[in-house]
């Protein structure tokens, strides 16, 4: 239950609380504004034809994210 | 795509914000929310105006204003860019906060999703958190239904501490409820409770400490003394110095005060709030709030509300589906406008023609002088009547289609689909959405590209917008396909073809456009893709009938406008040009003469070249331009049918490696003037002007000379 990973590595309907962001900068900021903090659960919804990029859905929303980006959230399943 | 009078042609260009006020009695009424919650159609709504909606995030890049009237009264509606947070990140971001906190309005209408609430309440917190003038409408509550969340609107209005109102924003009573609830709030003269952000500890005892400062010197501020604190606390230099200017305050000058607050931040810092934790506390005090808030107000009748959209976004994303979809439909989308645009085609030129005649023969009658009515009808009209006839249909029956597909909310899976391909370009997935915006209208796609965060993606995106054929040369594409290959086939998969036809010239663009975002990539433009955030909206149901108005309509005064424009002066040159003698011939026989030998070697001829060159105003006019300048040099002829013109074309030595590379060239030339103003803006110089004229030109030149010439080895 309390296995960490990086968000990049769910799959389709796999979900998980984040634990850490470690993105910095102008992408940490993007992300925490788009509801992406400790804490938030996320589930992996979406991939497209090609497996990058993701969709995850957060607090309600549908956000496509790239792999590099990603594998910066921290979580727990 | 931008597909308004107000956001093509020369309107596209953003003038930046001035807020025209009727009379001093006007209130000024900011409509802010999150990227795609509708703030453009309340907008829109209570304006009249026609700003463009569509479903996908971004749409709305640049401050618009309109007037709405309302019991005698005037209130300056002002949309300003879609926003996560006002906490300054991005451009757009800066946009919206400058206007809410510096551009003085009376209310700020924070428009929220009511599928989506918990996400919205970050702005509306945000948002109370700088001016109490605050009305929350929750829009979208019909899609909520739809999907069983429900929100419980007097409960959200009781812990905002705001009024609130639930609404469709489609609906004219919703609108006129936001209305009331602005006169409210701007009736409102004591301070009402209004929900407040709860900091950590100790941020709470800074700000308990400044904010009364703040009060003693700064009294009577439109803008909190909280809000104010966080940014001195905060140290934030740009914002500091953008309040410094609007409230006449330098506060880095007032010594007691920055003592005060030095004194916070070191013991802030102490206790490990350092200026990167003071973001990630304050973000997560806001979410926290929203989620608490959401938590009181919004009920899930069914967890699985989003099933249906899931099944259909895997549908269109899939590996095996998603990209045969897309080719899929934008086939379909040309084959309905090829096969469609005829019958529309002969009757307007039919009908303009005639009237042609009829202009003649008044023109007789009332004994005006031959040079004068020949100049007007024969340069100015006949030029005109071409542009309406050739150009008006295509765009009449594409720019709905696509606007439907766009309602829908497909453009951002496009964007999702094609992202692996722009970041093996290094460039940004988004810029498919800029591309999209390209089909309307190049200029509004280049100021479509603020929604790319990183300068480098955004130049890229900029710099190639223009591979997409805009309104105006897309007609031209679709007139050759239908005169030159349409026919090939037997009848009734000739439309078949042609629309074909014209999916691989699209395509063909969209291939220059990858390897030319990759080809800066590793020249002029180097770096990594950056990264990517991109919103999946919900898929809505489109207003069909809405749309099918709306974008006739105003295309349709669009084309017109802007035919007279462009069109009637380039009429009247091209007929100067015709009629002025020099020597043994016209003007125009000299420049098509001079043009020639260089054109041949593109497939050209001088004509179709002097049409370009002639077109730089706009695309729409090139083939009418080319068309004069065929019959000023031969015979009239009566015209009957739109295939009619081919002979014309036929007879001055039109093969169909002409159509060909007329087509290649019309994909691949220099900008209009608009688009080239709207770069120089956009980039702030020449020089990326310059590149993106250079571009284009050069790489169809090129194809048009391998392909002229490698037609003639074949041959």
């Amino acid at each position: 239950m309390n296995k960490e990973c990086c968000m990049a590595s769910l799959t389709i309907g796999e979900s998980g609380i984040i634990k850490a962001l470690t993105a910095v900068g102008a992408m940490r900021r993007r992300l925490q504004d788009m509801g992406f903090i400790e804490g938030a659960k996320v589930e992996c919804i979406l991939k497209s034809p090609s497996g990058d990029p993701v969709a995850f859905c957060i607090r309600g929303a549908v956000i496509a994210l790239r792999r590099e980006d990603s594998e910066r959230i921290i979580i727990a399943m | 795509m931008g597909l308004t009078i107000g956001s093509v042609g020369s309107n596209a260009l953003d003038r930046g914000l001035i807020i025209e006020k009727l009379s001093d009695e006007d209130k000024v009424i900011a409509l802010a929310g999150n990227p795609n919650v509708g703030k453009s159609t309340v907008f829109n709504g209570l304006t009249g105006l026609r700003q463009h909606t569509g479903n996908w995030p971004g749409k709305t890049v640049t401050n618009a204003q309109g007037i709405h009237h309302r019991n005698g009264k005037n209130y300056i509606m002002v949309d300003i860019p879609g926003t996560y947070s006002l906490l300054a990140h991005s451009a757009e971001e800066e946009v919206a906060r400058d206007f809410i906190c510096f551009g003085d309005p009376d209310a700020v209408v924070v428009v929220c999703d009511a599928t989506c609430l918990e996400r919205n309440l970050n702005l509306v917190l945000q948002t109370i958190e700088i001016t109490k003038k605050v009305v929350v409408c929750v829009n979208l509550m019909d899609e909520a239904r739809k999907k069983g969340i429900h929100v419980d609107i007097e409960k959200l209005s009781q812990v905002l501490g705001v009024p609130t109102v639930g609404c469709v924003a489609r609906d004219k009573k919703a609108l006129s409820a936001i209305m009331d609830a602005v006169d409210r709030v701007l009736q409102e003269k004591e301070d009402t409770e209004h929900v407040t952000i709860g900091y950590p500890l100790l941020i709470e005892a800074a700000l308990e400490k400044i904010q009364p400062m703040l009060e003693a010197k700064i009294p009577d501020s439109k803008i909190s003394y909280r809000w104010m604190g966080l940014k001195l606390l905060e140290y934030d230099e740009k914002t500091i110095q953008a309040m410094a200017q609007y409230l006449q305050f330098d506060f880095l000058e007032d010594e007691e005060m920055m003592e005060v607050i030095h004194q916070r931040r070191d013991l802030l810092f102490q206790q490990g709030i350092g200026e990167n934790q003071w973001h990630d506390r304050i973000v997560s005090s806001i979410l926290d709030q929203a989620e608490a808030i959401a938590n009181q107000t919004v009920t899930y009748e069914n967890q699985h509300y989003h099933h249906r959209d899931r099944k259909i976004d895997r549908i269109l994303t899939s590996r095996s589906t998603g990209f045969p979809i897309m080719l899929g439909l934008l086939c379909i989308i040309f084959w309905i406008t090829i096969s469609g645009a005829n019958v529309p085609s002969s009757l307007l030129a039919g009908g303009l023609f005639w009237l042609e005649d009829r202009l003649v023969e008044l023109a007789l009658w009332a004994g005006v002088p031959t040079k004068l009515y020949e100049m007007l009808i024969f340069g100015v009209y006949r030029v005109l009547a071409w542009v309406i006839s050739v150009m008006l249909p295509p765009m009449a029956i594409f720019f709905p289609l696509f606007t439907l597909l766009e309602d829908l909310g497909y453009l951002p899976r496009v964007a999702f689909n094609l992202d692996k391909t722009f970041q093996r370009c290094c460039a940004c997935g988004k810029q498919a959405l800029t591309m999209a915006m390209g089909f309307g209208c190049n200029a509004a796609g280049i100021i479509g590209c603020r929604i790319i965060d990183s300068p480098r993606e955004r130049m890229i995106a900029i710099l190639t917008n223009n591979f997409v054929p805009c309104n105006g040369r897309f007609p031209t594409l679709i007139a050759i396909i239908t005169m030159f290959f349409a026919s090939a086939v037997a009848a009734p998969y000739g439309s078949v073809f042609a629309a074909l036809f014209l999916t691989f010239f699209v395509l063909l663009g969209i291939g220059a456009t990858f390897f030319v975002s990759a080809m800066l990539s590793k020249t002029i433009l180097k770096g990594h893709p950056s990264s990517f955030a991109l919103e999946l909206p919900p898929y809505r149901r489109p207003q069909v009938g809405k749309i099918l108005v709306h974008s006739i309509f105003d295309r349709t005064i669009f084309v017109l406008g802007r035919a007279i424009m462009a069109a009637a002066p380039a009429g009247l040159i091209i007929w100067l040009f015709a009629n002025t003698m020099v020597g043994e011939q016209s003007i125009l026989a000299h420049c098509n003469q001079f043009l020639d030998p260089f054109a041949r070697q593109l497939g050209l001829d001088g004509v179709i070249l002097f049409a370009f060159i002639l077109g730089l105003p706009a695309n729409e006019i090139v083939i009418p331009i080319m068309i004069m300048s065929y019959l000023a040099g031969g015979s009239l002829m009566e015209f009957e049918s739109i295939t009619q013109l081919k002979l014309v074309l036929l007879e001055n030595g039109w093969t169909w490696v002409t159509a060909v590379c007329t087509m290649l060239f019309s994909l691949m030339h220099w900008p209009c003037a608009t688009t080239c103003l709207t770069i120089r803006k956009e980039t702030g110089s020449f020089k990326w002007v310059a590149l993106s004229f250079l571009i284009p030109t050069v790489m169809g030149m090129a194809l048009c000379f391998l392909f002229s010439h490698g037609a003639r080895l074949f041959l």
